[in-house]
């Protein structure tokens, strides 16, 4: 438990560092995930602990958005204000971007790599 | 009532009550999820923010003191992000083979994120701070708040619409999908990564473990590249 523990925050911070140093325009964490996903494979695998940890956080990663969520408190004149505007912008851009995502990556699969399934 | 008074006191100062309520709210919220079974509309995030917020508005709590608490749940947000390292590496052979269309359609999906907003928003006749706080929409809140901030949005209101975004994505995204015809798991999951970020991920899991590997890695991809476009976008169109 500990271990993995550590893993996961020094991966983190070397990631923070990393980004800050070098003015990667990345957020740490997604850096330190790169370079835990390189280490794995050079490792040859999870070790079981850090497998089941993993686990645990990402069965919950819902919880971990609800206290930014909930900063919409603050902001509940504006959104007030302009709610149908966001909500038609945000319903679109999602529904546009969800299928040209899913359609390209589909046909280009199918054209660049036949093998897959 | 004297007592009750102290008690209140005491809680109010620390951050103990809040972050048992928001752990409590999602709890309740994860369980009627599943009492409707799965219904995408009583997404758990979706209802433990309503709830929470009005709880916060009926005790007149402002954010900031509810965030004391909620804090330490929110830093749990950096050491998941690295936890998707392992799902991923699970695709890795999938991953080696699928390079190039991956990195295509993350660019056709990035850039038609970033300019369905700008067109869509600005039809709709958005204040421009709404408008650049919407733009990065579809990234993890870290990034999406740094690039808000770049351009001349608000990041706190990111922060919200970047919440509100993942879970139109991750109510509409698989059903949609499947709706249209998509079959394939790992194009599933890529293009929820790709449009609703980690919201989206956690609802790409529970489809199934390709397709969440696939959507942690379209999300944290995503990210770097919203990041690098958004800035040369805007400088283009003269913003």
């Amino acid at each position: 438990m500990i271990p993995s523990l550590f893993t996961l925050l020094a991966f983190q911070l070397v990631g923070e560092i990393t980004v800050r140093a070098l003015r990667l325009p990345l957020p740490g964490p997604v850096l330190g995930m790169v370079l835990l996903a390189v280490a794995l494979g050079l490792r040859g695998g999870p070790p079981e602990p850090l497998g089941r940890i993993a686990r645990g956080l990402l069965d919950h990663l819902s919880l971990l958005f609800i206290p930014a969520g909930v900063g919409i408190i603050a902001h509940l004149s504006r959104v007030a204000d302009e709610w149908l505007a966001i909500t038609v912008t945000i319903l679109a851009s999602t529904a546009v971007t969800l299928v040209v995502s899913a359609a390209t990556l589909s046909w280009l699969m199918r054209r660049l790599a036949p093998q897959e399934e | 009532m004297d007592t009750l008074t102290r008690i209140w006191v005491y809680l109010a100062g620390q951050p103990l009550l809040w972050l048992t309520v928001t752990v409590g709210a999602y709890g309740l919220a994860q369980w009627l999820f599943r009492a409707t079974r799965e219904l995408p509309l009583a997404n758990p995030v979706l209802l433990a923010v309503a709830a929470l917020v009005s709880v916060l508005l009926a005790t007149d709590t402002d954010y900031q003191t509810y965030f004391d608490g909620a804090q330490f749940v929110h830093f749990l947000l950096g050491p998941a992000t690295v936890a998707l390292a392992i799902p991923l590496y699970g695709q890795a052979e999938r991953l080696r083979r699928l390079w190039l269309p991956i990195g295509v359609a993350l660019l056709a999906g990035s850039l038609t994120a970033i300019v369905s907003t700008l067109g869509i928003g600005y039809l709709m006749g958005l204040d421009t701070e709404t408008l650049r706080s919407l733009v990065p929409k579809s990234v993890t809140t870290p990034i999406a708040m740094g690039i808000a901030e770049q351009i001349g949005g608000l990041p706190s209101l990111t922060a919200v619409l970047v919440i509100l975004t993942g879970i139109t994505g991750a109510v509409l995204g698989i059903p949609m999908l499947r709706l249209v015809g998509f079959r394939d798991p790992v194009a599933k999951g890529f293009a929820v990564g790709v449009a609703a970020h980690g919201i989206g991920t956690a609802r790409a899991f529970s489809h199934s473990e390709a397709a969440g590997a696939f959507s942690g890695l379209a999300m944290g991809l995503n990210g770097a590249v919203t990041a690098i476009l958004v800035p040369v976008l805007l400088w283009l169109t003269g913003g």
